[in-house]
């Protein structure tokens, strides 16, 4: 008797149980954080919690690897297989969106109140993707090596001006203790180069595409603004003053931290590992400022639901879930990026209040601009970077940023000023 | 005049030594760098890269990169899929390649020539220009598998397999190799009853191990290093090969340690299997050249 109560309590539990399993209606989640076991786990957590806390969606993970990610879910879209949500790099949303690839997110009125306005990706006004983090750039120092030149500390109220910023790295390189006085990364041929260098370009008031219109790049990439910043990119170059596009992957990994270069523009996914170097002795900077004010780019990546999703309330809902301070604050610990809200910042161990990265967030509040929000983007990045290389090895400004405007023009007219959706 | 001559013989043979030395150096390198960096730690690897440590086992040396390797990404199994798949395709390639050159070499049928350069001609496609066009025709193929019929092939073995069964390069090398084989050898087997099949089998596979070998090793290559095509059909990890894997390890700060750590596992297999098919595979070059 007690055998057939025990199977009957069983067989009550497991049908029970089952039931829940599936009254819940699986949705598809990629992410771009394989062969990041740290990410992997604070991830897993929330879908765990997100898919224990309610009876509805069960969020499924399967992780690609970055550099692989998006060509994986363009081969998807091709074949008609993306999944519920994805994630995607801040300034590729509006060309997925574009492509058709995403769907607006149906989000609760307020859920994004207090983000950092690079972690929100607005594109033709709704919202298509929301990050947990924002990544932000800066310009590593040794208090000690500006102290030793009498260098002053910029801050987010004074920045560096140009005119300030070039005279250091003259002093700098005059000084004959350095490789080079500054360290741009220019070994990092990819999306590095817009993301880093844009932020200077707007700093002179150039752009790589009219932001009014989005339909010519003309008197944005190739005006005077844009000149005068070609122009300067180059003096560094032929000043001496930072490595060329030839520069050694491993000098830039380890050149600030040896002392070949006194300074550095990166972000702050290295912050951690120099300060494990160099102790108190670093220093995290503002931007200078060449006339429009200083800059650096925001928007990393972001959540957000597939246009082909059968339960686009249930991606949503995921996401919304996801946006609390402590896993906003987890994530930062875990990986070192921004937080996405001040609430969460408080969280965390580096960027609250004394925290040894609290600057990032006011960098990222401050200074953080978008890169072009427009589906051309993809492409102006290329032109733009092919510009930057070009006239660092020596081509003529004018000619180069014609050159890029050009192409520009020709990809948005080919595209039908990207109206359409293709 | 023999006592002159000796010097100067020697001389020439040390300075071919030399140089032969110094370019063998220059394949060894990379692969001496790959293995000696992955027992370092980054910040000395980095530093290491700058002068001659570089390919030395010197400094702070451990496994730990191998054991973070592991950490990292599911390694084994990035390995088991690679080898799997190359493995059935090689076999499976091998066979069905060297019996279409078989025909093209020895029978008789209309439109043979046009047939064979029609195929030889797909050696100038690019595989960048066919991979979308391919990916939605195996997107709408069905398989028949444990679980009856399924449409689509994406996430599974026979994804990476089945296309590259057939390869132009590959019938060419055999269809090379067998024409320059006497025919007499094909005569006397059919006037003593074989079929074409037992001309195949019994006569002209035993006698073609060098061209085996050396398909064998370019068809491992080409299929080991895949990289674009299981990227498109494989979303689940599960069936990852070892070149989509090898992304797992860019991330915003790479870690180069396990990079090389990982390379070095991945290359082991591709050098065990170019030593054990070694010796055909330069028997096969040579007689090419011998030929020309």
């Amino acid at each position: 008797m007690k055998a057939l109560n025990l199977l009957a309590t069983s067989l009550a539990l497991t049908t029970a149980l089952s039931g829940v399993a599936l009254a819940q209606t699986e949705l598809s989640f990629w992410y771009h954080g394989a062969g990041n076991p740290v990410e992997r786990e604070i991830l897993v957590g929330i879908i765990d919690d997100f898919n224990t806390t309610q009876g509805d969606w069960k969020v499924v993970l399967q992780e690609f690897p970055q550099a692989a990610y998006n060509d994986s879910v363009v081969a998807a879209a091709v074949a008609g297989n993306l999944p519920d949500i994805l994630d995607v790099d801040g300034p590729n949303m509006p060309n997925w969106a574009w492509a058709g690839y995403m769907q607006p997110l149906q989000l609760s009125a307020g859920a994004l109140d207090g983000f950092l306005p690079g972690a929100i990706g607005e594109y033709n006004g709704q919202v298509y993707s929301v990050g947990l983090w924002d990544a932000a750039i800066a310009m590593y120092a040794r208090k000690s090596t500006l102290e030793k030149f009498n260098i002053r500390v910029p801050t987010l109220e004074a920045p560096w001006t140009g005119e300030e910023f070039d005279d250091i790295l003259a002093t700098l390189k005059a000084s004959g203790e350095f490789d080079y006085a500054l360290n741009l990364g220019m070994a990092d041929q990819g999306e590095w180069y817009p993301y880093a260098f844009g932020p200077f370009l707007w700093s002179f008031g150039g752009d790589m595409v009219d932001r009014t219109s989005y339909e010519t790049a003309e008197g944005a990439l190739n005006g005077d603004a844009a000149v005068a910043f070609g122009e300067w990119w180059q003096s560094l170059f032929t000043n001496g003053y930072v490595p060329g596009t030839s520069q050694d992957m491993a000098d830039h990994e380890t050149g600030f931290i040896d002392g070949d270069y006194a300074l550095q523009w990166n972000g702050n996914w290295v912050a951690v590992k120099t300060l494990e170097a160099l102790g108190d002795d670093v220093l995290f900077l503002p931007a200078p400022d060449f006339g429009h004010g200083p800059k650096i780019g925001g928007a990393s990546w972001q959540f957000g639901v597939s246009a082909t999703s059968e339960h686009p309330e249930g991606a949503s809902a995921f996401i919304e879930f996801a946006l609390q301070p402590e896993y906003l604050a987890a994530f930062s610990d875990a990986i070192g990026l921004v937080p996405a809200t001040a609430e969460a910042a408080a969280l965390t161990q580096n960027y609250r209040e004394g925290g040894a990265l609290e600057v990032f967030y006011g960098l990222s509040e401050a200074q953080a601009t978008l890169r072009p929000v427009t589906p051309g983007y993809v492409f102006e990045a290329l032109e733009f970077r092919k510009a930057l290389a070009d006239i660092a090895n020596g081509a003529d400004v004018v000619d180069a940023l014609d050159a890029a405007t050009d192409a520009i023009n020709a990809d948005i007219a080919r595209n039908n000023n990207y109206a359409v959706a293709p | 005049m023999a006592a002159v001559a000796s010097p100067n013989r020697h001389l020439k043979t040390s300075l071919k030594y030399l140089l032969l030395i110094l370019v063998a150096l220059v394949f060894v390198f990379p692969i001496v760098f790959m293995v000696v960096s992955s027992f370092k730690p980054d910040l000395q690897l980095l530093r290491d890269t700058s002068s001659f440590r570089a390919f030395l086992p010197v400094g702070e040396i451990s496994l730990d990169n191998y054991f973070a390797a592991f950490r990292r990404a599911p390694v084994g199994l990035f390995v088991f899929n690679s080898i799997f798949v190359t493995a059935i395709t090689v076999i499976f390639s091998l066979f069905l390649c060297s019996m279409a050159a078989f025909s093209f070499a020895f029978l008789e049928f209309k439109g043979k020539d046009i047939v064979l350069s029609i195929i030889i001609a797909t050696l100038i496609v690019p595989f960048e220009t066919i991979a979308v066009p391919m990916l939605m025709v195996v997107n709408a193929l069905p398989w028949i598998g444990g679980n009856g019929i399924t449409w689509g092939w994406l996430n599974t073995y026979h994804v990476q397999i089945v296309p590259f069964l057939a390869d132009a390069l590959t019938i060419f090398l055999f269809v090379q190799f067998f024409r320059d084989l006497p025919k007499e050898l094909i005569e006397a087997a059919r006037l003593d009853g074989a079929s074409w099949f037992q001309v195949y089998a019994l006569v002209i596979v035993p006698i073609s191990g060098p061209v085996f070998a050396t398909a064998a090793i370019l068809k491992f290559l080409a299929m080991y290093n895949q990289y674009l095509w299981p990227l498109m059909v494989t979303q689940s990890e599960q069936f990852r090969p070892v070149m989509v894997g090898l992304q797992y390890f860019f991330q915003l700060n790479t870690a180069w340690g396990e990079v090389m750590a990982y390379l070095s596992m991945i290359t082991l297999p591709v050098l065990a299997f170019y030593l054990f098919l070694q010796r055909a595979f330069i028997t096969s070059i040579a007689s090419t050249g011998i030929k020309g």
